[in-house]
């Protein structure tokens, strides 16, 4: 799966566990001896939380072992410690920040100029993916980008017109054509992660149409905390139906050595697969929807105690086991 | 669900006449419109003349409260009044560039906005930085807070805040853009515009030159000289940008405003929560509550996940294992997977609750599907207030 592929950019609706996919795929493709990075942009310190480590430094650091041998790097970026780096990068200007951060200007370029602060942030992601095709010796295998939600991914991407509206000719506009050329070309994909569930869906619906209307490569759906049928077709069925034998329940309670007095366990029982059969309902539905999007899927179950370290690696496994390499 | 946190009531809060301003807020994600919209609806059907400010509606959202126009002005819902005919509801969505064009317009001769309005730095300002929408939702929270002062149109305005990366950027955006547009920075630029560059020391002299040439690096000449002349532009016309961030600002630490407090039991979305509870704090800014959305129901039953699994292997070990014993072990499978989700989301709420034990909350479960009309709205109502059973 999406072989040449360098930069993987992670987005999703809010409240989809983008940062838990960006990690399951950052380690799923470390294995077999492969060093990934993984990075965040939003000044979240969400990897850090996940990962149950200090909080990130504007610094790349080893944060996990995979499987074979591999590691998964991480790196928090924000836009003003991006905006000396760059100014140190091309023009040997590190020892001006103070100057230009007492004036206002590192405030101005990372907060207020519009386009600019995303122009860093993607840069700085660029930047590790040019040490790949220059083979040099602290080259990653790949780079996972957890990026703004979905309602914002297009605009964050799409650098070039953001910049251009501000500069038509100029270092910015050369900067933001470099980091373009990178984005939009195949070396990049673009991931959403959604839920089965009607907003989540009609969103990545939506955010995919968006990236193709700006050219911008889209990789995969990532359909997070899908819930296995826990009941057969047929039971299902009189499930919705409110058909399921509760006098035979209970009778069965019995020889499971729960006594159900009154009948509470019963009903509820029969509550809850009622609503069961409606939720596995809703998540066909939205599935077909999703499928008919025609992009590469991968559904990652719900892992009902929450996700910690070992669910990221069967999370990360999952993935592996459905051809992400 | 049932936390150990005293209850918020929704029905006491509406119907606080001196309450005015009611401002949801929360991380992405966690049903903040909705909840504004449901809130609203109540409001209108207890009899209140209500004004909901969206900022991002789902488009199902929009369409249940007959939004389909985004005109960025407040439209009445028809057909939703409280039970002695008193009581309406006006809906809007915030359009943000328009806001802002309306503020230049407002404020600068038809000449001078022209010029505002065509400055490239202007466009990109007023249609993509991230803060402007916060500033912008400021802004027309204050314009509907005027127009009711004025002639009585609304007794309630409620504000969705815009999906930022912390919900924190709601409060600090606005001052952000108003001090960067009447700072220090926007001085030196247009300082040669002003011959206010003469008298200053030698080494202000050389900052000043390093400053211009690395920004110049940086930017190139073009765009400066386009911040150059919208500054310029605007500091002729109308300043105190941060006089009118200021005044919003005020406005939210009077009485008669109220904050809600939106999460869902995830460990972020509470984390959000919990830094938005404490800054509130810190601001004197009224807080009315938590109402943490999409938590899974359970413990009716007190029969709990391990004791639900150990039977449902006491079935499955059963000899003469038929379809019924099947069934059964597969529902209390079911119910202890429920358990486990309920004890993980209690055991988060109640991580909030502790640390901040004074502040009220209240539950809504997760329902099967989203909110298409004006009924669903009014059911989250109800569940919001408590008046319903899951």
């Amino acid at each position: 799966m999406w072989p040449g592929v360098a930069l993987h950019v992670v987005s999703g609706k809010g409240g989809t566990g983008k940062t838990t996919v960006a990690a399951a795929l950052a380690l799923a493709l470390a294995h077999q001896g492969k060093r990934t990075l993984l990075m965040e942009v939003e000044d979240r310190q969400g990897i850090a939380q996940l990962f149950d480590t200090p909080p990130l430094p504007y610094e790349e650091r080893k944060i996990a072992v995979a499987p074979g041998g591999g590691e998964v790097w991480a790196l928090a970026i924000n836009a003003q410690e991006a905006l000396l780096d760059y100014l140190d990068i091309f023009y040997n200007l590190r020892r001006a920040g103070s100057v230009l951060r007492r004036m206002g200007a590192i405030d101005f370029a990372t907060t207020i100029a519009p386009g600019l602060r995303d122009v860093l942030l993607t840069g700085k992601a660029c930047e590790v993916v040019r040490r790949i095709d220059k083979r040099a010796p602290n080259a990653y295998s790949a780079i996972v980008l957890d990026a703004p939600p979905t309602g914002r991914i297009a605009r964050f991407l799409n650098v070039n017109s953001e910049v251009s509206g501000l500069a038509k000719v100029g270092p910015i506009r050369n900067h933001a054509d470099l980091v373009m050329s990178v984005i939009s070309s195949p070396r990049t994909a673009v991931h959403l992660v959604t839920l089965l569930e009607e907003m989540p869906v009609q969103e990545t619906a939506d955010g995919v149409a968006e990236l193709r209307a700006a050219h911008l490569p889209v990789g995969g759906i990532f359909v997070n905390m899908t819930r296995q049928p826990m009941l057969t077709g047929e039971q299902l069925q009189e499930a919705r139906s409110g058909t399921l034998p509760a006098e035979i329940i209970e009778q069965c309670l019995n020889e499971a050595g729960l006594g159900d007095s009154g009948g509470a366990i019963v009903s509820t029982l029969l509550r809850e697969a009622n609503e069961h059969a409606l939720r596995v309902d809703l998540e066909a539905r939205e599935s077909e929807r999703i499928v008919e999007l025609g992009l590469p899927t991968f559904f990652l179950p719900l892992i009902s105690e929450g996700i910690d370290l070992g669910g990221l690696y069967e999370l990360a496994n999952l993935l592996r086991e459905a051809g992400v390499r | 669900m049932k936390l150990n946190a005293p209850v918020l009531e929704i029905d006491e809060l509406l119907g606080d006449m001196s309450i005015t301003i009611i401002v949801c807020t929360g991380a992405g994600g966690v049903g903040k419109t909705t909840t504004a919209a449901a809130l609203a609806l109540r409001a209108a059907e207890q009899g209140r003349d209500v004004c909901v400010l969206t900022i991002d509606p789902a488009k199902r959202l929009a369409q249940a409260m007959g939004l389909s126009v985004l005109d960025n002005t407040p439209r009445r819902v028809e057909g939703v009044c409280g039970p002695d005919g008193k009581g309406s509801l006006h809906a809007m969505m915030l359009d943000m560039k328009r806001t802002f064009d309306e503020v230049v317009e407002g404020n600068a001769d038809p000449e001078r906005a022209q010029a505002i309005l065509e400055n490239p730095f202007y466009q990109a300002l007023s249609s993509s930085f991230a803060g402007t929408q916060e500033y912008m939702a400021m802004e027309k929270l204050g314009q509907l807070r005027a127009k009711a002062d004025e002639d009585g149109s609304w007794d309630l305005i409620i504000v969705d805040t815009p999906p930022s990366r912390s919900a924190l950027d709601f409060l600090d955006a606005p001052e952000r853009l108003g001090s960067f547009l009447d700072g220090r920075f926007i001085r030196i630029l247009t300082a040669p515009a002003r011959g206010a560059g003469r008298g200053i020391g030698k080494i202000a002299a050389f900052s000043f030159g390093l400053f211009t040439s690395v920004l110049n690096k940086i930017l190139g000449s073009q765009v400066l000289a386009d911040v150059g002349s919208f500054v310029a532009a605007i500091d002729t016309t109308f300043g105190g940008f941060r006089e009118r961030a200021d005044a919003t600002y005020t406005l939210l630490q009077a009485a008669g405003t109220s904050f809600v407090v939106i999460a869902a039991p995830e460990r972020d979305a509470l984390r959000e929560a919990a830094f938005f509870v404490e800054r509130l704090k810190t601001d004197s800014m009224p807080l009315a509550g938590l109402v943490l959305n999409r938590v899974q129901e359970g413990n009716e039953l007190n029969l709990s996940a391990e004791q639900a699994t150990a039977s449902a292997e006491r079935l499955e070990k059963l000899e003469n294992l038929g379809a019924h014993e099947r069934l059964t072990a597969a529902l209390l499978r079911l119910h202890a997977n429920r358990q486990r989700i309920y004890t993980r989301q209690l055991h988060l709420a109640e991580r909030f609750t502790a640390a901040h034990p004074g502040v009220a909350a209240t539950t809504v479960p997760a329902l099967p599907e989203d909110v298409h009309d004006i009924s669903g709205l009014r059911e989250i109502g109800d569940l919001l207030a408590k008046r319903r059973e899951p």
